[in-house]
């Protein structure tokens, strides 16, 4: 009986492992929840939690920007087709500046002095929050940078870019919004 | 006079003892620092990591390193700058908890298989050991005794 214990055991050991392995597998896979409900016509609600302004003082969140359409752009220094969008965002954020609203870029594993020398460079006049815990870009399902998340008024997402935007995907989502 | 002698190094030891307990942290290196923390974006250890953001990183950490910071400040910094995911380590949610726990389920394991099985192998070992000189060195019997050493002298000559 002890005999046939041990390689029972050892069976029931190797079947928790790869049971564990195939739970990790499946619990990390894409947060695809915001891309599902836009693509079905619905306006998810915006997740929002309170960042630390970049190159500034306190903190900020989506909530202080309600009754305003924001393009949320997820960046980072190091990220090259953010440099080929950064001008795109730039003329955006005139755009939506005239009717009270804002691009808002989000920095991403990024040093603050690396991310403001791309701000300097750039000449970029909306302002920027830091996801030091990456908690906000999870939250958004964000996986690779650049990604764009076009908000109405009322903090809901009505478009979502993964990847550089277009000028045709800005004009048409800054429409949706009334700008 | 050695008695004396004994009294200045213990009164010596004494002073210096806070002094040493007290002393601030040794100014850490790159190399100390790199090797425990990530490349953000490579996902490897930053010693091994070969990009620009590796470069920037070591860029950060040297400059931490000149204002005379101590390796835990370093990391600090490095934390405030590219998040908790710099250190490497699982942040505690979701399946992160099983980094800590399967490995320490393994070590209990191994620690309960030895113990279960230390006991039976010198238990084995000593049922061998008692029954290995009746095995292993048959008696001789007078006359093989005479051949063996008639051999043995024959090939010493």
């Amino acid at each position: 009986m002890k005999r046939n214990a041990v390689p029972l055991v050892a069976i029931l050991a190797a079947a928790a492992l790869i049971g564990l392995l195939v739970y990790g597998v499946a619990s990390r896979g894409e947060n695809r929840t915001l891309d599902d409900a836009v693509s079905k016509g619905q306006r998810p609600a915006a997740p929002d939690r309170p960042l630390p302004v970049l190159g500034g003082a306190g903190q900020r969140s989506l909530a202080n920007y309600r009754g305003k359409p924001v393009v949320l752009n997820f960046w980072a220094s190091w990220c090259t087709p953010c440099r080929q969008e950064a001008p795109l965002l730039e003329s955006a954020q005139k755009r939506l500046a005239a009717k009270g609203g804002t691009v808002l870029g989000v920095t991403f594993r990024d040093a603050s002095p690396d991310s403001q020398a791309f701000v300097r460079k750039f000449k970029l006049t909306y302002p920027s929050l830091r996801d030091v815990s990456g908690q906000l870009a999870k939250a958004y399902g964000t996986r690779a940078l650049p990604e764009t998340f076009v908000l109405d008024g009322q903090g809901r997402v009505t478009a979502i870019n993964r990847g550089p935007v277009s000028k045709d995907f800005l004009d048409t989502a800054l429409t949706q919004v009334g700008v | 006079m050695a008695r004396r002698a004994l009294i200045a190094l213990l009164a010596a030891l004494a002073l210096l003892a806070p002094a040493t307990a007290f002393a601030a942290p040794a100014r850490t290196t790159l190399p100390d620092v790199e090797d425990e923390v990530m490349c953000v974006l490579c996902g490897t250890a930053l010693n091994v990591a070969d990009s620009a953001q590796a470069d920037r990183e070591r860029a950060f950490i040297e400059a931490e390193i000149a204002k005379g910071k101590t390796k835990a400040q370093v990391k600090q910094a490095l934390v405030a700058e590219y998040g908790p995911q710099v250190l490497g380590t699982p942040e505690g949610g979701g399946f992160d908890w099983a980094a800590w726990v399967v490995p320490s389920l393994v070590v209990l394991a191994l620690i309960g298989g030895l113990i279960f099985l230390v006991p039976r192998w010198r238990r084995r070992s000593g049922t061998m050991d008692s029954a290995a000189p009746t095995l292993a060195t048959p008696a001789l019997s007078a006359a093989e005794a005479r051949r063996l050493e008639e051999d043995i002298a024959r090939y010493d000559r």
